[in-house]
Parts: C-alpha cells; structure tokens; sequence
C-alpha cells in the first residue's frame, strides 16, 4: 500500500471540471425539458448549440443555480449550484432575457454588479469589465437609452466583474450587429484561453463554429452530441440526405448518379425529376457537377429536400 | 443583513413605477377629507370612523403597503431584473430584509404622516400618535405579507388584493370571528389604546393584537426568505 502512495506525485495535479452535470433531468409536470444529460466542462470556450425549445436555458438555468434538477445533480466548481448563493462568487451569468433598470447607468449597473460581489475595488473592477467589453465610452448613459447589443455588452460586464472562472451565457449573440459579435467572440476567446471555463448557447450554428472548438448539441432536451466541433461537422456533412434534381435529361442522369457510391437510390418522376437519396451530403454534393459536366447534362434545379436545422440535429440523435 | 446598494436600486426602482406613483397621494386624500369635513363643522365624532378608520386604516394603508409590498420584489420577478440580484454570492436573508426595510419604511412614511395629520385635525394629538405607530406596526406586517406573496404566487397583486377587499373588509364585517387573522384589526387596537379616545373602537384585545402582527411579520419574512432560497428563475420561452 505504501508504495502506491509512494508513486503517486505529492501535489495530484487536479483535473478540473469547472461545471459537472451528472445524470440531470427536468421536468415540469408531464413535460419532459431535459432528459438525462450528462456533461462536463473544463477550461475554455464551449457552445452549446440546439434548435429553439431544445433546453438549453433549463442546462444554463440549472448550472446557474436558477432551478432545480428534478433528478441529478449539478456542480459548479465542486458545489452544488442549487440553493447555494456561494458558487456565484466563482460564477458570472448573462440570461436572454435582456431585463435591466433602465434608470440606472451603464455605469452604475456594472459598479452595484462589483459591489454585490462585495469586491475589495469595486470601481476599478467596474471600470477593468466595461473596458473589457468596450463601453466606456457609453457608460454614463441611462441603460434605457442602449441599443440591444450595447446592453447586452454592459450585461456581460456586470456578469464578468468579479472575474468568475466560469461564465454562462445565454444567446449572448442576439441583436449584435456584426462588429459587436466580432468583439464579443474575442472576448470569449481571450476569457476562454486565459483558462476560464465559457459555455454559451446558441441555435446558429456558424456562430459556433466561429469561436468554440468544443461543442455540447442539445436536441429535445437530450444530449445529441458532443465533442470536437470539426468531428461534429464532419457527422453534419456525411449524413444521408435527399435532393430533388430537375435536369434536361433525367433519365441519362439517374442512370449516371446509380453508378455512385454515395447514391443510395433514385426515384425517377416525369412530372417532378429525380428524388435522389445521397448516403453522404457532403460526396454527393462534390461528385454531381462533375457528373453532369461528363454526362453533358444541363442540371437545372437542385434543392435539398429537407435543410434545416431542426433536421441536422435530428440526425445528430440517430448517430449517437 | 441590509445591503445599502440593493437598498438604493430598490428605492429607485420603486418611485420610478407609475403604479406607485399614481397612488402616492392616496393618504393626502384622507387628510383632505378631513378637512373638508371638519371645515363644514361636523362633529369629529361623527367623521373619524367613516373618513379616518373605514377610508385610511381599511382601504389606503392597506392597498399602499400591497403596492410597495409588491413593488419591492414582485416587480422585479416580473421584469425579470432579480436574476441579477440572485446571481450575486449575497445570502437571500439579506435580500428579502433590505426590501423589506424599503418597503415597511416607505410605507410607514407615507402614510403614517398623512394619518397623524388627520389625528391632529380631529383635535386629539393622542389619535395622531396611535395612527402614527398603527400605521407602522400595519406597514410590518402587511409588507411582510405582500413581500413573500412576490415570491409565493405569480399573481401577488391580485391575490393582495382579495386579501384586503374579500378577508379584511368583507369577512371582517361579517364574520366577526375572522377578525383575530386580519391585519386591519390589529392596527385598529393598536390606535385605539394609544388615542384612547371615544373617537374609535376596537375589536381585538391588545395582546392578541400585538402577538399576532409579530407572527405575521417574522412569519411572512421567513416564509418569503425560505421561498426566494429556492426561487426558479424561467426562461423567456417557458
């Protein structure tokens, strides 16, 4: 036994998950938001991506200690996040919903944010975060005068301050124009490389791609997948599909498209075209045009039967 | 325990809100009475119970202590602006507390004053001083009530309100047993065996009285506390 101890570094370098959420469900009611997530995160950037109604609040929600798992648990930096005011002194969250006293400055949102944090400087806090997110040029203008991106920037102020290592951020990027989500995808970064833990959600999925290498797909209020964005995408673009094609010969084109590998079966209509079922999106895509320019054949409509997001995330399920 | 910087927002916050606002000069509207009653020489007598007891201890103090009751805390879980003040490392003791110190203070302010005045109208500086400390001992616990109905209903204005108009006023007067769990009652007493005047009449025994409006208080407070620990905060969508 003395061995073993023996062997063992003196200092056990922690590996540290920053949010853990174990088995988690919620519902309400009859209504199940999430089912049986299991994630952790450690330091960086992470999104957390799903359509519309998938649960993604419900996870933030509860990694903010703003609800209750009905089954699991949730910890933030080792502690339960619910009913435990303590775990916001290392925890800073931006909910969607863009709610402020408009009354109040830029200024004095984010020094009352500092000064709830009971921080030792709480205006050079206050200053160091509206710099961070470039408002000090604005801040002493009443909060209700903002555009929405600009209270957004001072909302992420407020809830960096205290410079928590694990910042929450709910569709941080709706109502940004195109500069100010530059500006706050660096941020992100920069918080994400500095070692903090940064989870956001968002249902674009571009948005993810730009600034998160992880990803957490939430479908349904199950975990659809996670891991490496680039792995991620890769099971996005080599996922079946169906394309309805419309050429000036269909019947040479359908004969041609069968000789693929990444054709699983056409449909020939006189009235409609073709109703192709590609094994892989992504082949497919790359090996028509090629075909039709060997072919001689005019291709001249190509749709996606079914593009939508909400799709792609449902495939997402199936694979896992 | 209180924390000066929820203390200010709140204040701000609540004299900011219309609703607020509009019913402000609500208890100058007893003082007004008054005196158009007193001026037109009626008996005091004769006008400190409809004017005093059934206009400014039944209806104002109790619908301006549900109007800031209110307003400290509901307001902000409507708008949606208590998540920040829940995402903060502070014990929900001190929250509940420093609303509540807002609320009771300026609720006893404006009407406690207002009351006095109409006391001191009717001739009697001893009924100004019980509607004085009336109003303050009312303010208690009838913000303690309204403050944890914030955080135990979603419709705390409303169900505030059935409190005052159907439990008070109506059961009050009707059933007379109801009246050892209304507020009003308590704050009845308290002024008359200060005033102790003829010019008002109890129900209540004093004992009771205080007992009672201490158990609405610390009840209400810690009730509400015990809620806002466990305070769900809802997304946009649900």
């Amino acid at each position: 036994m003395t061995t073993i101890a023996e062997s063992t570094p003196a200092v056990a370098p922690v590996t540290a998950t920053a949010v853990e959420v174990r088995d988690v469900s919620k519902w309400y009611g009859n209504v199940v938001a999430v089912n049986n997530i299991t994630m952790s995160l450690g330091a960086g950037v992470t999104g957390l991506l799903g359509p519309n109604g998938a649960g993604k609040t419900t996870v933030l929600h509860m990694m903010a200690g703003f609800l209750a798992p009905s089954r699991g648990e949730v910890l933030v930096g080792g502690q339960p996040a619910w009913r435990n005011p303590n775990v916001y002194s290392g925890l800073g969250i931006v909910v969607e919903r863009e709610a402020v006293h408009g009354f109040l400055t830029g200024w004095d949102f984010v020094l009352a944010s500092a000064k709830l944090q009971r921080l030792p400087d709480p205006v050079a806090a206050a200053r160091r975060a509206i710099e961070l997110v470039d408002m000090a040029e604005p801040q002493n203008r009443r909060m209700s005068t903002y555009s929405k991106g600009m209270r957004q920037r001072m909302r992420v102020a407020a809830a960096l301050v205290h410079d928590p290592a694990v910042l929450l951020l709910d569709e941080p990027f709706n109502g940004m124009d195109p500069r100010q989500r530059m500006h706050m995808m660096e941020l992100l970064h920069a918080m994400g490389d500095a070692g903090r833990t940064v989870l956001f959600s968002s249902h674009i999925l571009e948005e993810v791609e730009q600034i998160s290498g992880t990803v957490q797909v939430i479908v349904a209020g199950r975990l659809a997948a996670s891991g490496d964005f680039r792995t991620i995408r890769r099971l996005m673009t080599h996922r079946p599909h169906v394309f309805t094609v419309r050429s000036n010969d269909d019947r040479r084109l359908a004969v041609a498209l069968m000789a693929q590998e990444s054709v699983a079966s056409v449909d020939l209509d006189p009235k409609t075209g073709l109703t192709v079922k590609a094994s892989d999106y992504g082949t497919f895509t790359h090996v028509l045009p090629k075909i039709a320019l060997a072919e001689k054949i005019r291709v001249q409509r190509l749709v996606p039967a079914d593009e939508s997001l909400e799709s792609v995330f449902a495939y997402l399920v199936g694979a896992q | 325990m209180f924390n000066p910087t929820i203390a200010r927002i709140t204040t701000r916050a609540l004299f900011g809100r219309l609703r607020f606002l509009l019913l402000l000069p609500l208890p100058l509207l007893v003082v007004g009475l008054a005196l158009l009653t007193q001026a037109t020489g009626v008996d005091p007598s004769d006008w400190v119970t409809p004017v005093i007891v059934a206009i400014g201890l039944t209806v104002v103090l109790p619908v301006l202590a549900l109007i800031i009751g209110t307003g400290v805390l509901g307001s902000e879980v409507d708008d949606g602006t208590l998540a920040h003040i829940l995402a903060k490392p502070l014990p929900r003791r001190e929250i509940v507390l420093t609303k509540l110190v807002v609320a009771v203070g300026v609720t006893a302010v404006t009407t406690g004053l207002p009351l006095a005045l109409t006391g001191l109208i009717a001739g009697s500086p001893a009924l100004a001083g019980g509607l004085a400390v009336g109003a303050v001992v009312g303010s208690l616990a009838y913000c303690s009530l309204f403050t944890a109905l914030s955080v135990l209903t979603r419709l705390p204005v409303l169900i505030g309100l059935a409190y005052i108009l159907i439990w008070e006023t109506l059961a009050g007067n009707l059933l007379t047993g109801t009246r050892v769990l209304s507020i009003d009652q308590y704050v009845l007493t308290v002024v008359d065996r200060i005033a102790h005047s003829t010019l008002i009449s109890s129900n209540v025994s004093l004992a009771v009285s205080l007992s009672m409006a201490f158990v609405f208080t610390a009840g209400f407070t810690l009730l509400g506390i015990d809620r806002l620990r466990s305070f769900s905060v809802k997304g946009e969508t649900s």
